[in-house]
């Protein structure tokens, strides 16, 4: 039995050694250019002439402006309403004007001083909450790239009437996901005439969709290399950086090669979507039931929509939490603003509308004066009951995550953690809190969208190995080993004889993008499929009985045989969604998840000093204990550094303004608490030995736990992301002078 | 000008600017690409190397510092086999994406083999200038202190 249990990563050994090629890594093709792109300054302007210093010498330098688009000017995902390059008219700071191609960086970046842009400054709307129906026009006649709202029964009746009915808002702010490996990608022209664009990435049939349009009759194909994280942030930016790389390589008729520094990825690439999130409740007094509940959210898309709509269905989708109430109503607005377009990062809306939620159930414990753990238990749901699109869910696993959560705050309560051996704690002023939160998380595409995205897997046996070909993406959370392990159980064949094939799209169909927590639970199914079905291949070809097996199936063959493919594909799982009314089915399945949060507040500075966090999950079933902790642990600390540190400070123009990692602070060992993690498994029938989708619940809910032990700590209520040091401190200011 | 030093145990000359970054002529001309270019201002550890026994960034050091100095980067780390600590890197699941793994793995090879005892608030200490955006640590700190086990 491999499933479940530690095998080594694949690729770990490479890794450790520095044998491991990222892009930026790889031997510098022959002649090899390298890119670099000028940047509009303004957040809206016209753009009168982009003109070359005559004086500049420009031999041995490519550039290229929109007028060099064989194809369409669009970066194509779900509108096209970006440009790869603006022409005319520039709608965000940092929107790429023209690129240049030189032999160095250097002479590349003293090229692009030698590129003059006259632009005549428009009014430029940056504040997205006053965008909707504004007379400056960013995207169609009311600036809203998109609307979701879901009804289930009729909670205007209930929050008008009923007795108490409590009130919050809650905002959060942008965050950069901030993989360690920039973005990075490399063109490269083919013999044939034809390119080959490849480097680090998370859905290669993304770029490859976009780059049809740009490039009008051009071959190519897109190839993966290791990825250095990614979490949502290579998503969608690499589709616009691949057309820039081509563009760049065709001109130059050579290969281009771009690698961002830092301060342009801070900079240039999508974010986190702030939000500001309304919610109300009516609420029994005496129950404490949740009687009806409506929440409102407006997210900053930026200026140009990306997969802003998804993240706004999926926030909506997420917004009443894991809690049960028969009358529901909530709404997501997704509007533009002359900013940086937003895009995915990890839960993709869900942990903005999930703070608000768990943030605004505390709010309703506070009014009632009861323990905001028994108001949760009282409304969390139990087997059978139905989320606000009216879809009936079964696991029990909410009540388990919610047990084990609690006992461990109890037991933290009883025997908190020591203060000497956790860092930074001496001489002073700290209080305690400790507290805990729930959340959930639709794994796989909404609704229909699997049974339409239809992933398909290739296995193939070549010698006495199997070959999974997938356009999954292994950016560090094990793809490319739990794919083989998963595959390896299913034939009971040794893993060591298993590997998933290099990810380009010349040789693997598209199994869909690596988002959305899909990749294990559904492609890993599909693949689960296509390695029953090379099997039976295999039996078929040899005429052999049912009883031998995969590895006497190999060992029967000719050696010399050529390799035997079979192609797998996702079989509709009879989801029933209406799209229209958001209405059935939103997810395969949920997976469930109750985070505890112990820590110090330094009453003098405002400081949050995290001591433990301890969160127990329910992941269906996990493929390999160590890397699914591994998941759970890191998202859990990406979400602290949410919670307190990490701050995107904008500037007048709508840029962020600290793109340097000493003003942009993620978390470090000597600011990340102890972490306890339970996995809870309550197996999902529809995904490979019971696995579901967890890349993204770990994200959704610390941030939440983190507010309330503050609140449990000092006794201030914080509802703005990120809970700054200075943010703490007004707020125990404010509470001094209230007292 | 011409820089001399010795590189994972072999004396090495490299031609090179003197405000060159040690970074880029790893990178480039001497081939090693473990150490990797995180932020390219000393503050994500990714690119650490060891000089003279001391773990530092090298896209902060000018390449004419290191005359004569002895430099070792994870490519000097291994030999046939791997080391305790990269074993239990990988027993514990301490590497994900790898983009921070090499410089990690120097930067503990370099504390396994300091003198004294080994608790984990020293190792959250000796490790904060190396970023992780994956892993949460904890996963690093149990392996750092697997491999430490006779000195704890
Ligand atoms: S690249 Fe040197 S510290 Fe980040
Ligand atoms: S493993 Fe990805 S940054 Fe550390």
């Amino acid at each position: 039995m491999l499933i479940g249990t530690n095998y080594q990563r694949l690729d770990g050994r490479a890794k450790v050694t520095g044998a491991a090629r990222y892009v930026d890594d790889l031997p510098q093709p022959e002649g090899c250019l390298f890119g670099l792109t000028l940047r509009s300054p303004h957040p809206h302007a016209r753009i009168d002439a982009i003109r070359r210093d005559p004086g500049y010498d420009w031999q041995g330098i490519t550039v290229v402006t929109a007028e060099d688009i064989p194809g369409e000017n669009v970066v194509a995902l779900m509108t096209d309403d970006q440009p790869v390059l603006a022409a005319g008219l520039t709608r965000h700071v940092t929107e790429p004007i023209a690129l240049v191609a030189a032999p160095t960086r250097q002479r590349a970046a003293e090229a692009l001083k030698h590129i003059h842009v006259d632009y005549t400054p428009l009014p430029a709307l940056l504040d997205f909450e006053i965008a909707q129906d504004h007379e400056i026009k960013i995207y169609g006649e009311d600036n809203v790239f998109a609307r979701a709202a879901t009804l289930r029964g009729d909670p205007d009746a209930l929050l008008r009437d009923a007795e108490l009915v409590i009130e919050g808002i809650y905002r959060v702010g942008h965050q950069e996901q901030l993989y360690i490996e920039p973005q990075g990608l490399i063109a490269l022209p083919r013999e044939d005439g034809g390119l080959t664009i490849l480097g680090s990435m998370q859905c290669p049939y993304y770029i490859h969709k976009a780059l049809k349009r740009v490039l009008g009759g051009v071959d190519f194909n897109v190839r993966q290399t290791t990825t250095g994280g990614a979490f949502g942030g290579k998503e969608d930016y690499p589709s616009i950086m691949g057309a820039h790389v081509a563009l760049l390589a065709l001109k130059a008729k050579a290969p281009v090669k771009m690698i961002y520094a830092r301060d342009e990825d801070l900079i240039a690439t999508t974010k986190r979507h702030p939000a500001v999130i309304r919610v109300r409740a009516a609420v029994d007094p005496k129950s404490a039931k949740l009687l009806a509940v409506e929440s409102q959210m407006i997210f900053d898309g930026g200026a140009y929509n990306t997969l802003s709509p998804v993240v706004n269905s999926r926030g909506v989708l997420h917004g009443a939490g894991p809690y049960v109430c028969e009358h529901v109503r909530v709404t997501g607005v997704m509007v533009a603003s002359h900013t940086p377009p937003n895009g995915a990062f990890r839960g993709f809306g869900a942990p903005q509308s999930q703070f608000a939620m768990e943030r605004h159930m505390d709010r309703i414990a506070r009014h009632l004066e009861m323990d905001p753990a028994e108001l949760r238990r009282i409304n969390y749901y139990r087997p059978g009951d139905l989320t606000p699109t009216g879809q009936r869910l079964d696991d029990p696993a909410a009540e388990e995550v919610f047990e084990r959560a609690r006992a461990w705050v109890e037991a933290a309560r009883r025997a908190p953690a020591p203060v000497e051996e956790a860092p930074g704690g001496r001489g002073r002023d700290l209080a305690r809190g400790v507290a805990f939160v729930m959340g959930f998380h639709g794994a796989g595409f909404t609704g229909n969208g699997e049974s339409g995205l239809a992933a398909k897997v290739d296995v193939s046996l070549e010698g006495d190995r199997v070959l999974i070909h997938t356009a999954s993406i292994d950016m560090g959370q094990g793809i490319d080993t739990v794919f083989p392990a998963i595959v390896a159980e299913t034939l009971d064949y040794p893993l060591d004889k298993v590997s998933c094939a290099p990810h380009d799209t010349a040789t693997v169909p598209n199994s869909g993008p690596t988002a959305a927590s899909r990749s294990v639970m559904v492609v890993g199914g599909v693949s689960q499929k296509g390695a029953r079905q090379l099997r039976e291949a295999l039996r078929a070809a040899l005429g052999a009985g049912p009883e031998a097996t995969f590895a006497e199936l190999v060992a029967a063959r000719s050696p010399e045989a050529p390799p035997l493919r079979v192609r797998a594909q996702y079989d509709d799982d009879g989801a029933i969604w209406d799209a229209a009314r958001y209405w059935g089915d939103a997810y395969p399945t949920y997976a469930w998840t109750a985070v505890a949060v112990e820590l110090d507040v330094d009453r003098d500075t405002g400081e949050v000093i995290y001591r433990r966090l301890f969160q127990a999950t329910d992941v269906g079933k996990a493929m390999n204990k160590v890397i699914v902790e591994g998941q759970l642990e890191g998202g859990a600390v990406q979400a602290l550094g949410y919670a307190t540190l990490e701050e995107v400070v904008i500037d007048a123009r709508g840029a962020m303004k600290n793109n340097r990692l000493t003003d942009y602070i993620i978390p470090t060992t000597m600011d990340t608490p102890e972490l306890e993690t339970a996995i809870v498994e309550y197996p999902f029938a529809g995904g490979p030995y019971g696995a579901k989708g967890i890349g993204e619940l770990p994200h959704d809910v610390p941030a939440a736990a983190v507010a309330a032990a503050i609140e449990d700590a000092v006794g201030v209520v914080l509802d703005q992301l990120p809970m700054t040091p200075q943010r703490v401190l007004a707020a125990l200011m404010m509470q001094e002078e209230e007292a | 000008m011409s820089i001399t030093f010795t590189l994972n145990g072999e004396a090495r000359a490299v031609e090179a600017a003197p405000m060159d970054r040690l970074l880029d002529v790893l990178r480039g001309p001497l081939g090693l690409t473990g150490a990797k270019e995180g932020c390219g201002e000393g503050e994500c550890g990714a690119c650490a190397v060891e000089i003279d026994g001391r773990v530092v960034n090298s896209c902060l050091i000018p390449v004419f510092q290191v005359e004569g100095a002895t430099i070792r980067t994870i490519e000097g780390v291994a030999g046939e086999r791997l080391t305790r600590l990269q074993e239990a890197f990988l027993a514990h699941g301490a590497v994900q994406c790898g983009a921070c793994t090499p410089a990690l793995v120097l930067g503990c090879e370099a504390l396994l083999a300091e003198e004294g005892q080994i608790s984990r608030a020293g190792v959250r200490e000796a490790l904060a200038g190396h970023l992780c955006r994956c892993t949460g640590y904890q996963k690093i700190i149990d392996a750092v202190m697997d491999a430490a086990e006779d000195k704890r």
